[in-house]
């Protein structure tokens, strides 16, 4: 089988903080690659630099090394919905759409297709602060969407949501982005998350962050949360960053 | 059927009159003070008149062409100052919260200007333009700019960084980061400054208006200033309170609008 077109590669990527000599590395030497129609998560202690991995793919900041491939365009979505309060649902998807280059004549059709995708469709002129958490996640992926991107960036979108919400929400996004066939990173600090969405888990660890452990994730979608396979791989991945935190700590001391 | 149809208008009466005792109370506690202090004869009676007097003087002067042209010319200078101190006041506060070295040249002078009581200026402003409309208009806008101008300047401040990361996620040009994220986010902030702004204008004003004064056309000013030149203290007392109410009223007008603001993005505290 050919394998997919490359979306995101990283080559040997390092990112420093801070002035020269006294420098926080927050990333050191990542290498991976994701292709096309891969849904991969990444997961980690806090601090690992996800975030930061993020921030490079969406170029809102370089790397101190190496180099990064992005093909595509990107959005991003946060762990906060950071919807504009003094906008609508709808308005808040239309700015997108007016910044994504959509002609503002077809804009009306677009918010309607893409508030129905996300269920919200009865929602759209009620403002940020009248929906609940997870109607608010809801239209930041509208949003998202509406950038028109392929790839799209997750950091931890769900993390805020309270169990049953984010149980939807993963149904939700799964099934999404399988029928617009988008390239996802998804970046989490739970770990049955990680697996629950992930067709491929990477493991970062800490100080500096780095890629640690990657495992594929052949299960049969849709998947349970509470899954034995599920919590079986989870428990692997903690164990193996509890390990991974062992170790650091040992040199430590 | 007759009982819901009943409800309706009895409910909101009472929320009515809950809104209104309070202030009608305050309003009686003060007459009734003033009239205490009227009957003991503590001053006599043509320096300090009592409320019944002073609210005919009212009535017979709201009646005259006179106070209303007063009131017109007033009105028009605080509206006039007002809108330059909003026009010069906003792009000196987007160009100082912008440019960083204008911030470190000219940020604290503004606050400066700000604390610096506006009526200092009339010496210089009467000098400088004479005994005329552009003195008061000048020491209007210094006293109203300076609230205005740092208004944008901490709305702006206080936008989080996430609107504006968002703004660059979305790709909005510089212009259009302004126009659609940044702006609307410190709008609350802005809408403070401009009320904070109109009651320095609406003081430095009077101020303006005791001190400058020009032949010919009457402002409430004026008007207290002739009334206490004649001693006619009913009519300079009533004078008083159409400034104290139209300073009310346009507060009032502007809370409505910082509420309706509030409101709309889930910051109101219901009062």
């Amino acid at each position: 089988m050919a394998q997919a077109e490359v979306m995101l590669r990283t080559n040997n990527v390092s990112k420093s903080f801070g002035p020269e000599g006294a420098a926080t590395v927050a990333l050191s030497g990542v290498d991976m690659t994701i292709r096309a129609g891969e849904f991969v998560t990444i997961v980690g202690a806090s601090g690992c630099g996800k975030s930061t991995l993020l921030n490079l793919f969406a170029s809102l900041d370089k790397p101190t090394d190496g180099t990064i491939e992005v093909n595509g365009k990107v959005a991003l979505m946060f762990q906060e919905a950071t919807l504009l309060p003094w906008l609508t649902a709808r308005g808040n998807i239309e700015l997108a759409l007016n910044y994504a280059g959509v002609p503002r004549k077809n804009r009306d059709v677009r918010v309607a297709e893409l508030l129905e995708i996300v269920r919200l469709d009865d929602w759209a002129d009620k403002r940020p602060h009248e929906l609940s958490g997870g109607m608010r996640q809801r239209v930041a992926l509208a949003r998202c969407l509406a950038q028109g991107a392929r790839i799209v960036l997750m950091d931890e979108p769900l993390g805020a949501l309270d169990a049953m919400t984010r149980d939807h929400l993963h149904d939700e996004i799964e099934s999404i982005v399988a029928a617009q066939g988008l390239t996802v990173v998804f970046v989490t600090h739970n770990m049955r998350e990680a697996v629950r969405l992930g067709d491929r888990v990477i493991l970062m660890g800490s100080r500096p962050g780095r890629v640690v452990y990657e495992q594929s994730v052949p299960l049969k979608r849709p998947r349970a949360m509470d899954s034995n396979d599920i919590a079986s791989r989870a428990a692997e991945l903690t164990n193996r960053l509890k390990a991974e935190q062992g170790i650091l700590q040992g040199a430590d001391s | 059927m007759s009982n819901p149809r009943f409800k309706v208008p009895r409910f909101n009466l009472r929320a009515a009159w809950a809104w209104t005792w309070p202030k009608l109370f305050a309003i009686a506690l003060v007459l009734g003070a003033w009239e205490i202090l009227y009957l003991s004869e503590w001053r006599p009676s043509y320096v300090l008149p009592g409320p019944i007097e002073t609210f005919a003087a009212l009535f017979e002067m709201v009646g005259t062409e006179r106070f209303w042209q007063a009131a017109s010319t007033t009105m028009t200078r605080a509206g006039t100052g007002f809108l330059l101190a909003l026009v010069i006041g906003s792009i000196a506060g987007i160009a100082v919260a912008r440019i960083k070295p204008l911030r470190l040249a000219v940020g604290n002078v503004i606050t400066g200007l700000q604390v610096m009581p506006s009526i200092a200026w009339f010496p210089l402003a009467i000098l400088v333009f004479g005994l005329n409309e552009q003195a008061i208009l000048f020491v209007v806008v210094l006293g109203a700019g300076p609230s205005i101008a740092n208004g944008v300047i901490a709305g702006i401040d206080h936008v989080p960084p996430a609107f504006t990361r968002l703004g660059r996620v979305l790709g909005a040009g510089s212009i259009a980061l302004y126009r659609d994220i940044v702006l609307p986010a410190a709008l609350p902030t802005y809408v403070a400054g401009l009320v904070q702004g109109w009651s320095f204008a609406w003081r430095s004003l009077m101020a303006g208006e005791l001190l400058v004064i020009i032949a010919e056309t009457p402002s409430l000013g004026t008007t207290l200033d002739f009334a206490r030149q004649m001693s006619k203290v009913p009519e300079l007392i009533a004078t008083m309170i159409v400034i104290l109410l139209i300073g009310m009223l346009v507060d009032t007008v502007f809370g409505t609008i910082s509420r309706k603001i509030r409101r709309d993005r889930g910051l109101a505290i219901d009062d």
